[in-house]
């Protein structure tokens, strides 16, 4: 058994070292897909802790009731008001705050003009959400007081000067609340009328002083409950299927585990990105590791007859096989931990709604096994069939290396013969090895999906941010904040994944074309031997891997439609412009022929003599 | 037709030097069958692939039709395999995936022949060596001696000026062998240029000139007086 075990170790080990470049790339794909799936791991359960801070620092509230009357009312809806006031001897209510007056306005600020939600406080500090100042101080006449991601969002700092409504007031400070949710859709988002403003403290008589018959006051109400845990069971009790806007007589309530799940968004979508982006990389990585120890096998098959006629049994072989590539995949798994490990504080800060931090993200036992697991699996499942293939050949015949029959596909062969010379050429290579083809076409197509869902991704964050007008319109319905720090977040997370899968995609583009050019090594040959250019070759081997990497390419864009609407849940909208996608596929089948051209060169290079005579031996 | 001086081929350097083929000069006129004999490893396969463009001298000059080829570009040793070398090896070289008449086609539609010349060409050609019936096969559907056919077919695709063939009966019994023979004997009678590697004497022996080789280089240049004309089933041993 032990010497069992040395030789399985020793022939594994020299492989290895033999084909140091093999291996490299091929840790490279375990690496991107091991860091990217402990990253998704990693964020899983970072969401809470920042709001839960938050939420300590400032009172939150249990439940945030609001009502908003119908524009073209009066100013001061007392209905309103009325509506909110039975919610402060409900049961199970044990304090309150408010109701505050909210008036819709327009704030011109740093050459933007945007929706604001200007809430009426006191001066002085309430028992329940009592916004935490991170810059001045509190609201006083004439100041106001900006939501931090909101001011984050503008470039506003304490000390400049703002107009609302046209009236200048200072930025007396910058705070943060946990009674609505700040970090991107706004508690509005969903209102046509008041889609996404941004959240302001003015004092009461400011408030007032800023709604208008178009936009008349709404009311906010903080409620403490006896039983925080049961808020959305209360909130649920009295909302009556109201909405955000136009609930006059319906009160909406907001319970803070809403706001919380919302507060969390950045962080979920980072984390679902992470988790879809992990699967999609070990996916190419199993890709990597298929078309490597495939495209090797061919090399190896004397090697396994050799190892037959010494005396080696299928076990054995299949042995060796199976450690390389386990010996790889450990590694791999190691080292894709701790860059996951190290990033992940990069992506984890909950954004400038919030304080505090997601903490130090920790790296569970459960995350290890699973990120071990996966490469393993990915490993074992990639080797298995090669091994047990290489170890049921017979000695005889792989003592001759005899490579596989390619398939014959009647069809594309005749259909190459109407096809200039590249061209059929790399049609019928493709046509050889179909299963390579497929291969190919999906590692192209999962890559594609990730650039289209990053495109998607940008075009929704081009889409209105902030108000992008100093037109001074005075209806704050025309404005919209969206929160960059959201997006651009979320750009931010898609474009490491992508940049992985695009890795990923090389890799494999180039395992591909050299397994085709291993196994096309005697068809070249001949080719050239009966008249073929060694450019025509290259461009054939080349075209071979373009083929499929067009069909791919196609594929990805609906793929990545699909995968930006798994990833978004958060509502972003954006539809990149065609010219995009036509670019995306067109510059992915251009790198695709410059990644495969130097292996298809160099193989259509290899003098046809030698070729010819080793292939007679 | 064909002609060589001075021709070297080299591998290795130094202590591990070896000339595979040494100092040849070599003249084949046109429609001559020309045998070259010798050893295994004597550089017979290695003149050959020279004199065909399939590999280049260390030293040396080879013309073809009057063409000097040795210094083409690799463009022009392309087109000189494709439109004037036609080559037969000894293990076929045929692609697995094609069928016979496919690989027959292929040197023509690299050549840029429209697809339906170049099937047309295929077909009398595939008469021609009497595998009219065998056209949809493929190579691992025929037997020995009808893959060589195949193959002696494909180098007759683009009506070559010269045959270079590499021990073209070596992987074949003696009744495939006779086939083959009588395939080059035809050829020989239309006037086709020829050269057959082989250290089988019997085959040697239906050339019109026959070239010993050893250590790279020419020991003997014998005219041989019966050529094709022979009894080629009595030569490899078919007869009675």
């Amino acid at each position: 058994m032990r010497s069992r075990l040395l030789i399985v170790s020793r022939l594994a080990a020299r492989d290895l070292r033999y084909r140091r470049g093999e291996t490299a790339m091929l840790v490279v794909a375990f690496v991107a897909a091991t860091a990217t799936l402990t990253l998704g791991l990693i964020l899983h359960g970072v969401i809470s802790r920042p709001y839960q801070q938050t939420r300590a620092a400032t009172a939150g509230p249990d439940v945030e009731a609001t009502a908003f009357p119908q524009r073209g009312g009066p100013p001061a809806d007392r209905a309103a008001l009325a509506s909110l006031t039975p919610l402060v001897r409900a049961r199970g209510v044990t304090a309150h705050t408010g109701p505050y007056p909210v008036a819709f306005a327009v704030l011109h600020a740093a050459g933007h003009a945007d929706a604001v939600l200007a809430e009426g406080r006191d001066q002085a500090p309430a028992a329940v959400d009592q916004p935490a100042l991170t810059q001045g101080s509190w609201v006083r006449p004439g100041g106001v007081v900006l939501e931090r991601s909101f001011a984050d969002a503008l470039g506003v700092r304490a000390g400049d000067r703002v107009t609302l409504n046209g009236r200048s007031f200072l930025v007396s400070g910058i705070a943060v609340t946990a009674a609505l949710p700040t970090s991107g859709i706004g508690f509005l988002g969903n209102s046509s009328q008041f889609p996404n403003p941004g959240l302001i403290w003015v004092t009461r008589a400011a408030a007032e002083s800023l709604a208008t018959r178009a936009h008349p006051l709404g009311y906010l109400l903080n409620l403490k409950l006896a039983k925080p845990s049961g808020a959305e069971s209360f909130a649920n009790a009295y909302t009556n299927g109201g909405s955000y806007n136009d609930n006059v007589g319906n009160p909406y309530l907001l319970p803070w585990q809403d706001i919380s799940q919302q507060d969390g968004l950045l962080v979920r979508n980072e984390q679902r990105i992470m988790l879809v982006g992990s699967w999609l990389l070990a996916l190419l990585a199993l890709g990597s590791v298929v078309i490597l120890v495939g495209g090797r096998m061919a090399d190896q098959v004397r090697r396994v007859g050799l190892l037959k006629a010494v005396g080696g049994t299928p076990v054995l072989v299949a042995g060796v096989l199976l450690a390389e590539y386990v010996v790889v995949a450990l590694v791999a798994a190691v080292i894709g931990l701790a860059a996951g490990r190290l990033a992940a504080p990069l992506l984890t800060s909950p954004g400038a709604g919030l304080l505090g931090t997601a903490g130090a993200p920790s790296l569970t036992l459960g995350a290890v096994a699973e990120v071990a697991g996966v490469a393993l699996g990915v490993a074992a499942a990639a080797t298995f069939a090669p091994a047990i293939r290489a170890a049921r050949t017979s000695t005889v015949r792989a003592l001759i290396d005899v490579a596989r029959s390619p398939r014959r596909r009647g069809l594309l062969i005749a259909l190459s013969a109407w096809l200039p010379v590249p061209a059929l050429l790399g049609l019928r290579l493709a046509a050889r090895r179909p299963r390579r083809l497929a291969a190919n076409a999906i590692s192209i197509a999962v890559t594609v999906s990730g650039l289209v869902a990053l495109l998607f991704a940008q075009a929704s964050l081009g889409a209105p941010q902030l108000g992008g007008t100093t037109s001074g319109s005075a209806d704050p319905g025309q404005f919209e904040v969206g929160f960059a720090d959201v997006t651009q977040r979320v750009d931010q997370v898609l474009l490491i994944v992508t940049v992985m899968l695009a890795v990923l995609a090389a890799v494999n583009a180039i395992f591909i074309t050299q397994a085709t050019v291993r196994d096309a090594r005697h068809n070249s040959a001949v080719t050239r031997g009966v008249g073929a250019s060694c450019q025509q070759v290259a461009a054939g081997l080349s075209a071979a891997q373009v083929l499929p990497a067009l069909a791919g390419a196609l594929a990805g864009i609906p793929g990545g439609i699909g995968l930006f609407a798994a990833a978004n849940q958060g509502g972003y909208s954006g539809t990149p412009p065609v010219w995009w996608l036509i670019a995306v596929v067109l510059l992915t089948v251009a790198g695709v022929a410059a990644l495969t051209a130097a292996p298809a060169w160099a193989g259509a290079r290899r003098p046809i003599a030698e070729v010819l005579q080793a292939e007679a031996a | 037709m064909l002609r060589a001086r001075g021709l070297r081929k080299e591998y290795g350097r130094e202590a591990s030097l070896v000339r595979a083929v040494d100092q040849v000069d070599l003249d084949v006129p046109a429609g001559e069958t020309l045998a070259v004999m010798g050893p295994s490893g004597c550089g017979k396969s290695t003149l050959l692939h020279l004199l065909g463009g399939l590999d280049r001298p260390s030293a040396g000059e080879i013309w073809l039709a009057g063409e000097r080829i040795d210094q083409m570009s690799e463009r022009g040793m392309a087109a000189l395999r494709r439109d004037a070398v036609g080559f037969v090896f000894q293990a076929f070289h045929l692609m697995d995936e094609l069928t016979a008449v496919e690989n027959i086609e292929l040197p023509a539609l690299l050549a840029g022949r429209s697809p339906r010349a170049a099937r047309r060409r295929a077909a009398e050609l595939l008469d021609q060596v009497g595998l009219a019936d065998r056209a949809r096969h493929l190579p691992s559907q025929l037997s020995g001696g009808q893959r060589q056919r195949v193959a002696i077919a494909r180098a007759l695709a683009n009506s070559p000026l010269v045959v270079l063939a590499d021990e073209p009966t070596g992987n074949l019994d003696s009744e495939a062998t006779l086939d083959v023979l009588q395939l080059f004997e035809s050829l020989h009678e239309a006037g086709q240029t020829l050269v057959i590697v082989t250290h089988d004497a019997r085959i040697a022996a239906t050339a019109d000139r026959l070239i010993s080789m050893r250590d790279g280089a020419f020991v003997d240049d014998t005219r041989l007086t019966g050529g094709t004309a022979g009894n080629l089933s009595a030569l490899v041993g078919l007869d009675g």
